[in-house]
């Protein structure tokens, strides 16, 4: 407090003597009538004294007292002097609406200058919607001495604001061309209710509102095309695993969901096993892909194995049979987890916001999802088109018997890639995780989206997934906005169906001898 | 796949006819149970009212198996979304019993549904009209369901989508339709549906005599359906039939518009489901839109797999016994009935891939 005190008294001491008089003949005028009070209050922001924001501050709390002329602040001290003063049979300060109107303004002059650029900023906006021609010279003094960017950015607003209220023409039109770079909702509103006060610059006021509007457009359209990308990266994550085991080998696998879904639960297990090593919770993300992929992977290897393998040649009753698996899978982890949803924490890096230039948000775990669905989809492609694994593969597919007297085992080759598809899709359920609930039915909301997805893309084409994915992400989100989540969904289920009239083998079909096997 | 003919039995007497009296003498069975129910309270062969409308639930859960068998067994068209056209019935029957509660409803309103007062509807909107006729409404049970049916099939069998891409297909429209009757605006009740209906053709709901009309109709809709199916798949055009569901090309190659014989089948196929959803609504009391699932489609098609896809009297059989082992189960474990769906998707398909029809005929072979 002491410190404080010194400050303050030496802030005082630096101060020009004027303004130090002005600052103490205007703290008599708080003890007076509603009237008087709100006249000080107006001297006391005008003068800029930083002394003056304490008292102003204690009066709009309700916390200044007043014995005669004498203010005394919340911590018993004499506003005028700053030394301890006798506070018996002080009694508080009252204020009306009007002196609370005075102090908005005045305060948010103060803090203009404040030594914190938070207080700074929120100063600029509270000036912004105060709106009057008396704070265009603080405002003028405060973008001079502005070292902070976005602060001077906020200023110069609220300065443009001002400037639209002042008496003189040639000051408003210099408003209203700042106002026309902005690219906020608040901006417009405001060039809007000038057009209606001032007639004659209708024309200047137009142009800037048409410039606003462009760039909220931009803005618009830049976030669709994000939201879509977001939700077709996702699609592409759960997608990609089915591109693999449905277009690739052609077996129709209903228990994928339920894949993507053990996916989730083991990231939420490696989080569970690490909350006893502090130092590497933060990792737990990173390290549940390995896991994820090798829980799911060896769930499919085994399901290939064991069952599907048994049923080649028979999509549907493949189909039906798959159904089950993935009941049986989703029972059996409601039964050891519980129906309710799990909690798999973000780690710091992946929380907040991002800020593009043009007012642009974007949220980072969204972001890290989209480069996460395209490192997979890199993944996946160097698997099939680098590798041994990729080769063997590509051989069965083409032709399996050709294949086998090249001395490939196609029975190990079909377990692989089966394996290496239900990996992908664990892989895509740790990043679920973040965006979504972990529940058993986790799965189940993806399915249908993502044999859309693969049908729409093209079947046995990563590229297509990729295509379909992002096309369908993008699509849904546009829709949205006039339609809502659900017909926008309908919606697009419908457009692939009529889609595929067109076009029976998807965007990229595959040509030649492949396409009628 | 060829038997379709059925096999001789032993002694002479031949295995279709052996069908049809067993068929007969359990309808007949089926037929005493309303008329056990009005035994007295002690008797040692009365029926309680909840077996009456548990069975008349499965009696319908029947011919929607039936449906589901002429499309998939006969014509090898996989639909994921029977239930949806079931569903479709099933509102339409509800949108009629809705209309008949009149000025009986909570907030008392002369024409419209509870609901609707709720929701600040003024009046009735324009696909509600005409739902106060009953014939309308059965009218409607059936075209609904048939017409999306065609027009679905017409869109798909043209452009020569088949096998698992129209299963998942079926899927996605049943999908979207409960998408879409969740929502409050579609004017169906969103996820409330509809309930607390309180007659139909005059008769109060909650009476004996309305369960055993109830219960007496889905047993001849069960017959007639049996009969209609029968007859289909005895003729030519179930001949053609099969052979769609074993060689499609090599039936175009021959001369046979192919989409138009599959488009016929889906389609009477919808309308037989929409027809057992009107049904079951009135049975069970409520319809909402969880009846368009893709898991309850599902459920009913691993009834016809159980049953023995086909062959008719199979699916009506599959359905009876996997719908008696769910009610049975799910009520002393029900943790324990996914497991054995689970299990009967994967049994079924792996070790009978014939059902449980087949696995008679093996026995009688």
């Amino acid at each position: 407090m002491l410190r404080i005190l010194l400050l303050l008294a030496f802030l005082a001491g630096a101060l020009p003597a004027a303004a130090q008089d002005a600052f103490i003949e205007a703290l008599p005028g708080l003890a007076g009538a509603f009237g008087t009070q709100a006249e000080a209050v107006e001297r006391l922001g005008a003068g800029g004294d930083p002394r003056a924001l304490p008292v102003l501050r204690a009066l709009s709390d309700g916390q200044l007292r007043k014995r005669d002329t004498l203010i005394i602040l919340p911590n018993g001290t004499d506003a005028a002097t700053g030394q301890p003063a006798d506070a018996a049979g002080a009694e508080t300060v009252r204020i009306n609406n009007r002196v609370r109107a005075a102090l908005r303004g005045a305060l948010g002059r103060l803090q203009l200058v404040s030594a914190n650029p938070d207080e700074r900023l929120a100063a600029a906006d509270s000036v912004f919607r105060s709106r009057s021609a008396e704070n265009i010279a603080p405002l003028e003094a405060a973008i001079a001495r502005e070292s902070v960017p976005r602060v001077r950015e906020r200023q110069e607003l609220a300065l443009a604001a001002s400037r639209l209220v002042a008496p003189d023409a040639a000051v408003k039109r210099q408003g209203i061309a700042t106002l026309g770079g902005a690219s906020s909702e608040d901006a417009r509103a405001l060039l809007l209710e000038a057009r209606a006060t001032n007639p004659d610059l209708a024309a200047e006021v137009d142009a800037a509102v048409a410039a606003i509007d462009g760039r909220l457009a931009f803005k618009r359209a830049a976030e669709t095309l994000f939201q879509g990308l977001s939700l077709g990266s996702v699609l592409l994550l759960a997608a990609l695993g089915l591109a693999i085991t449905f277009g690739v080998m052609g077996v129709i696998n209903m228990a994928h969901g339920e894949f993507v879904m053990l996916g989730a639960y083991t990231t939420f297990m490696v989080q569970e096993a690490l909350r006893g090593i502090p130092w590497l919770l933060p990792w737990s993300l990173p390290l549940s892909v390995p896991a994820a992929f090798l829980v799911a992977g060896l769930a499919g290897a085994v399901l290939e194995r064991g069952l599907i393998r048994h049923l080649y040649g028979r999509p549907l009753e493949t189909l039906l049979m798959t159904f089950g698996v993935g009941m049986i899978l989703q029972q059996a982890v409601r039964l050891a987890f519980g129906a309710q949803n799990r909690e798999v924490l973000s780690p710091a890096w992946m929380q907040g916001t991002l800020s593009l230039p043009g007012g642009i948000l974007i949220t980072q775990n969204r972001l890290w999802v989209i480069v996460f669905s395209l490192l997979v989809l890199a993944l996946a492609f160097a698997a099939i088109r680098l590798t041994r694994f990729g080769l063997e593969m590509r051989a069965v597919v083409q032709n399996r018997r050709t294949a086998a007297t090249m001395g490939i085992r196609t029975g190990r080759v079909d377990a692989l890639t089966f394996a290496f598809g239900s990996g992908i899709a664990g892989m895509a359920g740790v990043a679920l995780s973040q965006i979504d609930n972990v529940s058993p039915n986790l799965g189940t909301g993806y399915i249908i989206d993502s044999f859309m997805v693969v049908v729409f893309g093209g079947v046995g084409s990563l590229v297509g997934t990729l295509v379909g994915a992002m096309g369908l992400g993008v699509l849904n989100k546009i829709i949205e906005p006039w339609a809502g989540a659900v017909l926008a969904k309908v919606a697009v289920l419908v457009l692939i169906m009529l889609f595929i009239q067109r076009r029976p083998r998807g965007l990229f079909a595959l040509k030649g001898r492949a396409a009628d096997a | 796949m060829s038997d379709i003919t059925a096999a001789p039995a032993p002694r002479g007497i031949p295995a279709r006819l052996l069908i049809r009296g067993a068929v007969i003498a359990a309808i007949a069975l089926l037929a005493l149970l309303p008329v056990l129910n009005t035994l007295p309270a002690g008797s040692a062969l009365r029926v309680s009212d909840f077996t009456v409308a548990v069975t008349g639930k499965w009696i319908c859960y029947g011919v929607l198996a039936l449906a589901i068998d002429l499309a998939w067994g006969y014509a090898g068209i996989l639909s994921l979304g029977h239930g949806a056209f079931f569903a479709l019935g099933g509102y339409a029957m509800g949108m009629h019993l809705m209309r008949l509660i009149g000025p009986r409803g909570v907030y008392g309103h002369p024409v419209l549904p509870d609901f609707m007062v709720f929701l600040g509807y003024k009046e009735l909107p324009w696909y509600w009209l005409g739902f106060d006729h009953f014939p309308y409404a059965i009218l409607m049970a059936m075209l609904v369901p048939g017409a999306l049916a065609f027009l679905l099939g017409w869109l798909s069998f043209r452009s020569r989508i088949t096998g698992v891409y129209f299963s998942i297909i079926t899927q996605a429209m049943t999908y979207a339709l409960m998408l879409a009757f969740f929502r409050n605006d579609m004017g169906f009740g969103g996820n409330n549906g509809f309930t607390d209906f309180k007659e139909l053709l005059g008769v109060p709901l909650n009476t004996q005599g309305a369960r055993a009309g109830l219960f007496y109709a889905a047993l001849i809709l069960l017959a007639g359906s049996l009969i209609l199916c029968r007859h289909i798949t005895s003729t030519k055009l179930g001949r053609v039939l099969v052979a769609v569901r074993d060689a499609e090309s090599r039936v175009r190659f021959l001369g046979y518009s192919v989409t138009s014989f599959k488009l016929s089948v889906f389609t009477l196929s919808a309308v037989l489901a929409g027809l057992a959803g009107a049904l079951y609504v009135p049975l069970v009391g409520i319809i909402n839109p969880g009846e368009f699932a893709p898991g309850n489609s599902i459920e009913a098609v691993i009834w016809v797999a159980v049953g023995g896809r086909g062959t008719l009297v199979g699916a009506i059989l599959g359905a009876f016994s996997v719908n008696a082992l769910k009610t049975w189960l799910t009520s002393f474990a029900p943790d324990l009935w996914l497991f054995v769906l689970g299990s009967l998707f994967v049994a079924v398909t792996l070790f009978l891939p014939r059902g449980l029809a087949g696995l008679f005929r093996g026995r009688t072979k």
